[in-house]
């Protein structure tokens, strides 16, 4: 006795038997999926629905956005006088550093010229806010505030004060979402600062990284540094990625386990930057490109994938 | 006293409008920044369930499917991954509401536990295929919350129901 339906059952217009539907329905998703995740056809779809969702989000948001105001309204004038205190001597400190980095950089160009080297392209981008963690508890992902109005692209590299955090996998109109660099299987192309070793390091899903592929006697050590090597095209060459902190040269296998920390603060929220995207690299020599030359690059499908978005 | 078969309350038929409300407030609290604390229900599974079981002719896959899309794309998760886990628990829900309807609430909520932890493996399974990490354990302990929250969500989604529309002082009930 649920409730009286005052509707009686409809006994002749019944529609197709649910067990029908449900095939209807089951095939859909399943295919949606394979789409999905194989041949990544579903942008447009998600650019549509997003335009529904995006407002509902956004008003989801909004109580906690409102709290954070009221939290920030109030915060004592003694914590604001002490960070004032604390951006002065930063800026200070920088200041000298950018002074002397804009004199190293004219004289770079200057040398640069005479040896007749292609000019390294300055890096410029655009600040935009991380309003919040992906809800997708499976991927590492971030939404940021700026989006297609904004000119952001699919593959545009994203860094912090500190190094690199991720990459612009998909854009909406108004936002934008980025894969950060601790995904599983993100790779980043990165270049061991002391020793000059190229690799490419992969994202584990637990906040580290690893250094795949590299054979049991590379010259790696425990805190080493790994820059990027801009061999992608992607990103810009010498921003900071990860630190070795854990290495295991197990005999048994031909590969060392190095595992690494992210250098910037890839958990954390606060302002990042989106940096222009790279000129396209001249195009390979026929020979290289019949056999992929790199032993140390994997056939990772999500660097074809972005590659491939880059490049269009 | 509780509305199922074996009570003698005779409930309002339900307003669409009504249903169509409680789902997109679900949807809105599943896009809550709360999403990612342990332990917090899938609201929109919870209420799909509950309509699916209760009203098994107006909620049914259909809106199932269209809320597991509209959640895939604010999770920015696999296509089609929320709408074929919503899709088959809508299915067996409206499929079994006659059984389920028959129990006492408790009992009821521990019929249901099945259905909403199929939702939440189902999407495991399913990432899992595609390579994603494995998210932790903590991901398992929202089905369970849903399930206890099946006995005040029951109250709530049925208040509009309780109430007689005109108060005659000659009806029985």
């Amino acid at each position: 006795m649920a409730g009286i339906d005052h509707s009686p059952p409809p006994f002749f217009k019944r529609g197709p038997a649910p067990l029908a539907l449900l095939s209807l329905y089951l095939g859909l998703s399943i295919s949606l999926m394979v789409l999905d995740h194989k041949f990544h056809y579903l942008e447009w779809v998600r650019q549509g629905v997003a335009v529904f969702t995006t407002p509902l989000q956004m008003l989801a948001h909004a109580p906690s956005k409102g709290f954070s105001q009221v939290d920030e309204y109030f915060a004592s004038l003694i914590s604001l006088q002490k960070e004032n205190d604390q951006l002065k001597h930063t800026q200070l400190e920088a200041a000298t550093i950018l002074q002397r980095h804009q004199h190293l950089e004219a004289e770079n160009r200057h040398l640069r010229e005479l040896l007749g080297v292609k000019e390294r392209l300055p890096t410029g981008g655009q600040l935009a806010q991380i309003l919040y963690a992906a809800r997708d508890p499976f991927s590492r992902r971030v939404i940021v505030d700026k989006g297609m109005q904004d000119n952001v692209l699919a593959g545009q590299p994203v860094v912090d004060h500190l190094g690199v955090i991720g990459q612009v996998t998909r854009v909406y109109p108004l936002l934008s979402e980025i894969t950060l660099i601790t995904d599983k299987d993100q790779a980043v192309p990165v270049q061991v600062v002391r020793s000059g070793l190229r690799s490419v390091v992969f994202g584990l899903g637990n906040g580290q990284l690893e250094l795949r592929y590299m054979p049991a006697n590379a010259d790696v050590q425990n805190g080493d540094v790994l820059v990027t090597s801009g061999l992608d095209g992607i990103f810009p060459a010498g921003f900071p990625v990860a630190k070795v902190v854990h290495m295991e040269r197990d005999t048994t296998y031909s590969f060392a386990r190095i595992i690494c920390v992210p250098v910037a603060g890839v958990e954390h929220f606060g302002e990042v930057m989106i940096l222009n995207p790279r000129e396209a690299l001249p195009p390979r020599p026929a020979e290289a490109s019949a056999t992929p030359a790199e032993g140390d690059k994997p056939a990772s499908s999500k660097v074809r994938r972005i590659k491939r978005s880059v490049g269009n | 006293m509780q509305p199922t078969f074996t009570s003698s309350r005779i409930l309002l038929p339900v307003r669409p409008w009504f249903i169509t409300l409680t789902l997109v407030l679900a949807l809105l609290l599943n896009l809550m920044p709360t999403a990612h604390w342990p332990g917090v229900p899938d609201w929109v599974a919870l209420v799909l369930c509950f309509w699916s079981v209760r009203e098994f002719r107006k909620v049914s896959m259909g809106w199932s499917f269209i809320l597991g899309l509209a959640m895939d794309v604010a999770d920015g998760s696999l296509m089609g991954q929320h709408a074929l886990a919503y899709v088959l628990m809508s299915y067996i829900a409206s499929s079994l509401s006659r059984r389920i309807l028959w129990f006492p609430l408790l009992q009821q909520a521990l019929q249901v536990f099945p259905l909403l932890f199929m939702v939440q493996v189902l999407q495991l399974a399913a990432r899992m295929a595609t390579g994603a990490a494995f998210p932790g354990f903590g991901y398992l302990i929202g089905p369970l919350v849903a399930a206890l929250l099946w006995v005040p969500a029951t109250y709530v989604l049925l208040l509009p129901q309780y109430q007689p529309v005109e108060r005659d002082e000659n009806r029985p009930i």
